[in-house]
Parts: structure tokens; sequence; C-alpha cells
């Protein structure tokens, strides 16, 4: 059921009016009206965006000028000089993509070997135990945070980037394992019996069979945890201490409550430069990304 | 004979599939025990103790209930801070919920360029709490913010005196607070009325999660179901209320549990943008949390205010499940 849902979603663009169909029936000033809605939509949600790249380029005595000035002129490109110079920004982009690489890593290798676990092998339990595993998503991080921070505190961990990734390793992410584990259900059993057949592991028919399957499913965790990662504040803010281990959202809000009279240009050129890396990869992984959401959405 | 021998042999092989099924969960369940069960566990103990790592020595003593009540009878901000995140959630998860439903509907109606639209409402989704807070911190200023200065745009051109501007001034006033006194201007997050409603219509933005959720629901909704209902004569509206929203509540219902997962936990916008003020009106339970734990070290009385609110969300979701019975529609189909 569900691979024709997020099917039938993947060609709904494509899928114009078929004769027929319901939506054919919209009449020509019915599709003008809900095209002009949803234009008046769209800028209203990305203007934020626009303003905060134009002032981002604004000298900083145009940035309050009556009336707002969409289009900086000049255009000030040492802003972003500027702002990348205040805030270390290459040191902290350098520690958000160490924590973000090695803990998408762990969260792809864990959460495919547990959810395989909880799909492609019968064993006494399974379901309950996979309820606990869902039952986790709702166990709120303040809970733990507390002895948790006891925990890397005795592991004299607090300050380093362990705390932010380690548990990436242990398929901490249940939403990610459940996304997996979804998926293999609808990978034919056929397959396994096949190279079981032909004397492969359990471990070799993870490897070989359902992994290079499952593709698509892997690069939406993968997606999700990087973006976490490199948005995540609350976790950086308790363990992280030493200024030069900061990532980008903390720096960024260091940057913020350091400064007095706030110069909003080069606060915001750093949020653009913050911003860009995660617009950019989501444009370009769109469909994956759209489809991954899609999918946790119907589980049914 | 061959039968018993038969029957141990699959159990062996049952005993051999149960092994490396447990070898397989076996990340997870250490995972599980170390970081989540066992701090799970501890936050429990902590919540009856006072533990304060900080000092010298470290001190952690039993205090019985003490943390408790403190919590319900002694703690001002714990009444308060869990009001400002009731009242967040209460708002902001159906204005997120119908506007995503609104938006989806509007998307479903297969207009041309649906992809482009769908990447405009959804894009804010992805971009992370800090910047985020940042940019609408900004645009919310209420002397420089882009806001403020486009509605002093358009009260200048009403005339500042001019009935026209009053009539608009008073709702925006009415529910975003004043900028000063003898403003027109909405005071926005700098006002203590206006702090949290700014914050609730801040979250409308990321309303495009809710959006893609139920669009793919509604494209799951077999279009003969429509040709029969208008064959039978049934008009929009009640196509609307017959067929899309029955078939949609399991959709809806998970955007709901997510909703009030999510919502009960907001804490970054806090933080940065207001700080918790104006006069603790931006307070979020996990902020006030977060504060005891780490800024005040008080971090028993901190797993105790984790805890409780642990047991609200259980209990808010659970009651959500068991009346989802009510009111989600499930085809048989569909287990």
């Amino acid at each position: 059921m569900r691979d024709s849902r997020t099917h039938a979603f993947e060609h709904a663009s494509r899928r114009t009016a078929r004769p027929g169909s319901h939506a054919n029936r919209l009449s020509r000033p019915n599709a003008l009206a809900i095209h002009a809605l949803l234009l008046a939509g769209s800028v209203l949600f990305l203007f934020p965006l626009v303003w905060m790249m134009s002032t981002a380029l604004k000298p900083l005595d145009q940035t309050m000028l009556m009336p707002p000035r969409w289009f900086p002129a000049p255009i000030q490109w040492e802003n972003f000089r500027e702002a990348v110079n205040y805030v270390p920004f290459f040191a902290y982009a350098r520690n958000t993509l160490t924590i973000a690489l090695l803990g998408t890593l762990g969260t792809v290798i864990s959460s495919s070997i547990v959810a395989y676990g909880f799909s492609r092998i019968e064993w006494k339990g399974r379901d309950p135990v996979f309820l606990v595993l869902l039952a986790t998503m709702m166990v709120p991080f303040p809970v733990t945070m507390v002895p948790l921070y006891a925990v890397f505190r005795n592991l004299h961990w607090i300050g380093t980037f362990r705390p932010l990734w380690v548990p990436a390793w242990f398929g901490a992410s249940a939403f990610n394992v459940f996304l997996l584990r979804q998926f293999f259900l609808t990978i034919p059993r056929d397959f396994d019996d096949a190279a079981r057949m032909d004397g492969c592991s359990e471990f070799g028919i993870y490897r070989r069979v359902v992994l290079p399957l499952s593709r698509p499913t892997l690069a939406v965790v993968a997606l999700f945890h990087f973006m976490y990662c490199w948005n995540d504040f609350l976790g950086p803010l308790i363990y992280l201490i030493d200024q030069d281990t900061f990532t980008l959202a903390l720096g960024l809000q260091f940057f913020q409550s350091r400064q007095g009279g706030t110069p909003w240009n080069l606060l915001m050129a750093a949020s653009t430069l913050v911003v860009a890396p995660v617009i950019v990869l989501f444009f370009f992984t769109q469909r994956t990304f759209i489809q991954g959401i899609a999918m946790s959405g119907l589980k049914g | 004979m061959r039968e018993p021998n038969a029957y141990r042999r699959l159990s062996r092989k049952r005993v051999r599939e149960a092994a490396s099924g447990y070898l397989f969960i076996a990340p997870w369940a250490a995972g599980f025990l170390l970081f989540t069960l066992g701090p799970m566990m501890a936050s429990a103990v902590l919540s009856f103790c006072r533990y304060d790592p900080s000092a010298v020595r470290g001190t952690l003593e039993w205090v019985g209930l003490s943390n408790y009540a403190r919590m319900f009878s002694g703690d001002p901000l714990f009444w308060k801070s869990l009001s400002v995140t009731l009242r967040y959630s209460l708002i902001s998860i159906p204005l997120q919920l119908s506007g995503g439903l609104a938006l989806a509907l509007l998307l479903n109606r297969h207009v041309r360029g649906i992809a482009l639209y769908r990447t405009a409402f959804y894009l804010p989704m992805v971009l992370g709490g800090v910047a985020i807070s940042l940019l609408w911190l900004w645009l919310f200023s209420p002397s420089q913010g882009l806001i403020n200065i486009g509605l002093a745009k358009v009260f200048d051109f009403l005339g500042q005196d001019s009935a026209m501007a009053h009539l608009l001034a008073w709702p925006l006033q009415a529910v975003f607070g004043k900028a000063d006194a003898d403003s027109l201007l909405p005071g926005w997050i700098s006002s203590e009325r206006g702090a949290l409603n700014s914050l609730i219509l801040m979250s409308c933005w990321t309303l495009g999660g809710s959006m893609i959720i139920n669009l793919a629901g509604l494209q799951a909704i077999p279009k003969t179901y429509y040709e029969a209902a208008e064959i039978d004569g049934a008009g929009r509206w009640t196509q609307f209320w017959r067929i899309t929203i029955p078939l949609l509540s399991p959709t809806i219902f998970f955007n709901l549990v997510m909703g009030v997962i999510g919502s009960f936990q907001v804490f970054t916008q806090g933080l940065i943008m207001t700080a918790g003020g104006p006069n603790n009106s931006t307070c979020f339970y996990v902020l006030n949390t977060y504060r005891n734990a780490f800024e005040f070290f008080r971090m028993g009385y901190a797993s105790a205010l984790a805890w409780f609110l642990f047991v609200i969300i259980l209990s808010l979701t659970l009651l959500v499940v068991r009346s989802s019975s009510l009111w989600v529609f499930y085809e048989a189909q569909r287990r």
C-alpha cells in the first residue's frame, strides 16, 4: 500500500488532469484563483529568507532604511568576509561537519543493522521490543539530559564532540530505525532464501541483498541525520565548553549574545552562511527528502 | 520417530535465527540501556535528590519528595512555564494542522508548478533553529524590523490619526502587544502580551511539514471514490466531509501526535529570541528545565521537572491514541 502511495506522490507533478478525473473539472477562473493564492503564499513564505540575504549585503546604515530597500546598493560583499572573521566561521563549520559526518555514518550503519534485526529475522518478543523502540521517540530529551550529562562527565567527554556523535552509532534514533524497518519489510523474502541457498550468512544477506536495495531509504536517513546535526542547538549548548569547539549553531548564538548593539547586517551574513549549505543540499536532494517525509507519515 | 526429530531441527533453526536477531539489535539494545533507559532510571532517582555536580565535591543527597513539593507549591515559574507551553501548543498545533491541510488541499488540485510551490512552502522546515530564530528576531524588532517598518508605512499612508489606522492597529495590538505607550505599532516579541503570540505566528512558518504529509495522504485517496460520489450527486462540500476527511484521518492523527511531542519541547526560540521574557511570558517548560539544570545547577529539581514533562507527553499521546478509534478511520485493507 505504502509503495503505491509514495509512487503516486512522486508522480503528482506529472499526473496532470486525466480525462474524467476529479481535478479535470477545474474551471479556468478557479485555477487562476488557486494560482494567485499559492503564489501569494509562497512569496509570504520566502520573504523572510529574501530579507535575510538582502540585509546580509547591506552597509549597516542601510539596514533600517525607511522605506526598506530590497536590493542593497551598493552590494556589500565585505559583510561576509567580516562575518567570517568575526565568528570563526570555518573553524565552526569544520566542527559541525566532523560531528555531522561521524554521526551520520554511525546512524546509517547502526540503524540499518538494527532495522534488519527488527524486520528480516523472526525472533520471540520481536514486536513488543519494537514497540519499546517506538516508545523511546516519546521520551523528551530533558528527561535524560541531566543523567547523560553526569555520565559523559564521568567519562571526561564534556567539552569533546563525543557526546554528540557516539550515541548515533548505537541506533539511537528510533525514527530512522523505524523508517528503515518499514522499507525492509517491503523487500521480498525470496531474495533472502535464494542467498541463503547460496550459503550466505545473515550478515551477508544484510550486506549484499538488503543494503543495496535500500539505497534511497538509506539516503533519506543520512540526510535527516545530517540536517539534524547541522541544526542541533541544545546538544552542543550542553556538552561543548571551549569556544573553539563550538558548532555553527552554537557559535552563531554566542556571536549574537556577545553583541551589544547588534550589527544586523553581519549577523544576517553569518546566518545566511549557516543556512546556505542546507538550502543547497535541500534543492539537490529534494525528491529524496520529501519522499522520506511522506513515507514517515504513511505508516498505516 | 521422524516427527520429533523434524521438530527439533526446526526449533534449532529457530534458536539460531533468534540468536542472530538478538545480535542484529544488540547495538540498539546497548544504546537503549546506556543512553535512554539507564539515564531515565537515574533521572527518576535524581528527582528525589539534591544534586549539584558543579560544587567542589559535588553534592548528592536524598531529599525525598521535596523537589515535587516545590514544583507544585513553591515555584511560580513552574506553573508559568507550564501554562506558557500549554498555550503555545493549544494554539500552534491547530494552526499548523489546519494551515497544512488547507495548503495540501490547494496543491492537490493538480495545478501547474506544484513542485515549485511545494518547495517554497517546505523550505523553512529544513532550516535550523538558531539562524531562523535570529532572522525572526530581526524581522520582529519593534523599531527596526521589517514588519514594523512596513506597518508604519501603512499607517502613514492611512494617516496616523485616521479611524482606518486605528481600526487596523487595534486587533494587531490586542494580539501582539504595543511597541510603546502611544504607538500604533505592535510590540511583537518585546511586549509581554505579544511575545508568545509572536512565537506562535512564527511557528506557522513551518507548517510545510504537515502539508507534505497531508499531500501524500490526499494523493493516496482513490479518485474513483470521488467519481462515485459525484454520480450519486454529492457536492464538493459533502465529498470533503464524507470522503476526504475520513480517509485522511490517519494522516491528521500522525501529524497531531508529532505536533504534541514537538511543541512540548520548544526551546531554541525561547532562549535565543526572548530569553524567556519579557516577564517570563515565553519561559517555555524545557527552557525552565534547562535553566534549572545548567544555569542554577539544581539538577535534582530539573530531573523532577523533566519527569513531569514526560508524564504529560505520555498521557497526552495516550489520550490521542486512545481517542483515535473514535475519529480515525482505517480502511480494512490498511491493517
